[in-house]
């Protein structure tokens, strides 16, 4: 079955309604609801925001599996949620990194503080010790330099406390300079007691916590609550119910942070104290996520600005707009009515392509939109390709229908395949794009692509099927329509190749 | 008709006297490399009152920066280029708040900061990538124009056309960087790699010609083939590059500073690409399937004989 011009030619018309529909903002025309989740997803560079790249800095001797990755993933991921970002990134890269980014989030120092932090919550049995704020501890649970090697600061205002090297191979004296044993202390933060002395029992951790919140104590200080799940509740009402009137520590990191008195059995809740309104913030934050399971560093960061990107905008479009309206202006000097023809091709070229972007949804970066409008060009390229041809087709004496689907042949193989090579260097650029900018690369990469692909739908289909319908009119067919003197044809019209 | 492949050795000829002095510039000067190859810092800020880098400069030498370069920009912006500064970090505080005492407050438009380790990966997959891409491409030629006698010859004549694009931007590049400081960023390979898949797209489009001209024996000779395949696609060749250049200059010119090195990048090397692909690709298809370079060293050979 033949589908005939005017069919496709409807469903042409259907399918540029629903874009320019997807196209208009949420508010136009959308009596149903329909559109309010789609939106044009902006990048970073476009309205500002944080984008950050952590790298596993494990300790000496330990390898980060895919799975530890994807577990410190996973706890990123509630810690950024966490912090009330639409829309964020959190993807593991290769076998050591994850890519963060937070659109729209303009507090830098805040998500580095956050994400950073391994935040291992430890209730202590401190052996009748009233340990002051601030030590640094090893524990049951492992020895101090293994969660605590990135230095983060405490309520105390003391020096973050970094512990020396603890070599764990106590009995062998021999040091291999080559290997070093455990991370080294940064020197300027001495710690503020030797982590040597003794092992404490690890009570709770942080993974037995059922939930954390900032709640205020019977004096209204601002505190960290938190909820204990029913098997631990049960051990630390155990512990506490046989250690009345004996000091207990919290430890965050294997640094005291809270050290009191038990002065009743506890079951399943607790509070921890003396936090500043921040801490009590971000620590309640990180204990409900849970602790990382390797230490993190950050290895690149970009901030952005609002400003600059809304500048960017406006500029971008500006550009656009001209570039669109010189090619349209060449495209009709040039090629007469088929070049006027490819404008409207064009500009439901652009109507598709938006929709697809809003629909998809690709998150538009400034490379991004430079990718488009290179797009542009290509779209029109396919066009002239076929007009090219066809042109060459009327000259040897062809019908005009005749040439038309003379040159859409000739022009296809051409079509298909410069347009395959600029897809196979777009693949390239997107897996590029995830190791080096993330999005930004990654945007340009996908919005060139989906510009190539949809370019040869609007030349194959659009463009052929207005040429169609318009030229079988009588009106259209004088050759100068197409730029073509009468003299310009050959006097003896070839019936077959 | 106009001979374009008979005077094929002035095209190449063209193309050296463009590519060489770039290569110079290469060999003395290197590229520029910004922070995401080197490792880094790019912290952009806007001041509330104007002010001169030697101050800037100053302030951050009191905190045992030295090596830092400082760009002074329309509305107060200063642009600072150092060693990496880590978001969050104490220096990062101790720095902005020595920035405040002097020059008052100021807004963070934008910090950049890449480890020096990530660096040196980002320069190795940039080169990986540009690899990869014309591997692909030679693959999808020779797989393409597997139906003429020597399928691989025109995906070698496209990479070499494309290497001459490459050359052409990286050269002038190199030349921008030692005489206007501009930099080789990541945003720098997307263009590199774009403007190699339009290069190829525009060379295909010839080949494709030669291809179907060759298949109807449109002419005698190989060579008038390829004359006459160059001289029907010219004017498409030209008006698809005019199209784009269209676009590309309203993104230079009105689309601000941020993405103006990259534009520039597309722009050189697309006119380049629409150069390569009309002057050199298929000529040296030509050269090839003619044996010129055979009968070349045939004549050095007999003229270096002992007689």
């Amino acid at each position: 079955m033949r589908v005939r011009p005017w069919q496709t030619f409807l469903f042409i018309v259907l399918l540029s309604l629903a874009a320019i529909w997807v196209d208009l903002p949420s508010q136009h025309l959308d009596p149903f609801g329909w559109k309010q989740n789609i939106t044009v997803r902006q990048g970073l560079d476009l309205q500002g925001g944080i984008q950050l790249v952590l790298e596993a800095r494990p300790p000496a001797g330990v390898t980060v599996t895919q799975e530890v990755l994807q577990g410190t993933r996973d706890t990123i991921e509630r810690r950024v949620n966490g912090l009330g970002v639409s829309e964020p990134v959190v993807q593991t890269r290769g076998n050591t990194q994850i890519l963060v980014e937070l659109p729209g989030f303009q507090d830098p120092e805040r998500a580095v503080r956050v994400l950073q932090r391994t935040a291992l919550l430890e209730i202590i049995d401190t052996q009748g010790q009233f340990l002051p704020v601030g030590t640094v501890v090893n524990t049951s649970l492992g020895p101090a330099s293994e969660s605590a090697a990135t230095p983060t600061p405490t309520s105390t205002g003391a020096a973050t406390a970094t512990p020396d090297a603890t070599v764990t191979a106590a009995g062998s004296p021999v040091v291999d300079a080559a290997t070093p044993v455990a991370p080294t202390a940064t020197p300027e933060t001495p710690p503020t007691t030797e982590p040597t002395g003794p092992v404490y029992e690890t009570i709770i951790t942080g993974a037995d916590l059922a939930d954390a919140y900032p709640t205020t104590d019977q004096f209204g200080n601002l505190v960290v609550g938190f909820e204990l799940k029913p098997e631990a509740a049960e051990k630390f009402y155990q512990y506490t119910s046989s250690h009345i009137d004996q000091p207990m520590s919290i430890v965050v990191d294997k640094q005291v942070i809270n050290t009191a008195t038990i002065r009743d059995a506890i079951r399943d809740r607790g509070i921890i104290q003396r936090l500043n309104a921040q801490e009590v913030r971000d620590l309640a934050l990180q204990l409900k996520s849970g602790a990382l399971a390797v230490p993190l560093e950050v290895v690149q960061s970009r901030t952005v600005g609002p400003t600059l990107g809304q500048d960017s905008i406006q500029k971008s479009i500006v550009a656009g707009l001209v570039g669109l309206g010189l090619v349209a202006l060449f495209m009709i000097l040039y090629y007469r009515l088929p070049g006027f023809i490819s404008v409207i091709a064009l500009l439901l070229y652009a109507s598709y392509v938006f929709a697809l972007f809003k629909l998809i949804p690709v998150v538009l970066t400034l490379p991004g939109i430079a990718g488009f409008i290179l797009s542009i060009g290509m779209a029109v390229d396919a066009n002239v390709l076929i007009f090219a041809r066809i042109r060459e087709e009327l000259r040897l004496g062809r019908p005009i229908a005749r040439a038309i689907e003379e040159g859409f042949n000739h022009a296809w193989p051409s079509i298909r395949d410069s347009n395959i090579s600029t897809m196979i260097s777009c693949m390239i650029l997107f897996w590029f794009g995830r190791y080096v900018g993330a999005t930004i690369i990654q945007g340009f990469a996908l919005t060139l692509f989906i510009g190539v692909a949809v370019s040869m739908f609007t030349a194959i289909v659009v463009t052929r099927t207005l040429l169609r319908l318009l030229l079988n009119r009588p009106l259209f067919r004088d050759l100068r329509w197409f730029g073509i003197s009468p003299a310009q044809v050959a006097k003896a019209p070839t019936g077959a190749d | 008709m106009l001979d374009l492949v008979g005077k094929r050795y002035y095209w190449f000829l063209l193309s050296i006297l463009v590519i060489v002095p770039g290569m110079i510039s290469l060999a003395i000067h290197g590229l520029r490399l910004g922070i995401d190859f080197t490792g880094g810092s790019l912290w952009e800020l806007q001041m509330s009152r104007p002010v001169q880098p030697g101050e800037v400069r100053q302030v951050l030498a009191q905190h045992g920066i030295d090596d830092a370069l400082v760009q002074t920009a329309a509305d107060n912006v200063v642009l600072i280029r150092m060693r990496e500064l880590k978001e969050g970090s104490s220096e990062k505080e101790q720095l902005s708040a020595a920035l405040r005492d002097t020059f008052g407050d100021f807004t963070e438009l934008r910090l950049e900061s890449v480890g020096p380790t990530l660096g040196t990966a980002i320069r190795n997959r940039a080169v990986i990538a540009v690899t990869l891409t014309m591997l692909g491409i030679l693959i999808y030629i020779a797989w393409a124009f597997r139906n003429t006698n020597n399928p691989f010859l025109y995906g070698i004549a496209a990479i070499i056309a494309m290497l001459h694009d490459v050359a052409v931007v990286v050269g002038i590049f190199s030349i921008l960087g030692w005489l206007r400081g501009v930099e080789i960023d990541a945003l720098f390979v997307t263009a590199l790699l774009t403007v190699i898949g339009f290069s190829v797209h525009d060379t295909i489009v010839v080949f494709d010609r030669i291809r179907e001209n060759y298949a109807r024996r449109a002419a005698p000779t190989f060579e008038q083939i390829v004359n006459y395949s160059l001289v029907q696609t010219l004017v498409r060749s030209l008006n698809t590059s005019l199209t784009v250049v269209f676009t590309l200059l309203a993104l230079y010119l009105l689309g601000g500073e941020t993405i103006r090195t990259f534009v520039l990048a597309l722009l050189i090397g697309i006119v380049s690409g629409t150069y390569s692909s009309i002057f050199n690709a298929s000529q040296i298809v030509v050269v090839w399937e003619n044996r010129e370079l055979h009968r070349l060293f045939a004549r050095l050979r007999r003229q270096h004989a002992p007689a």
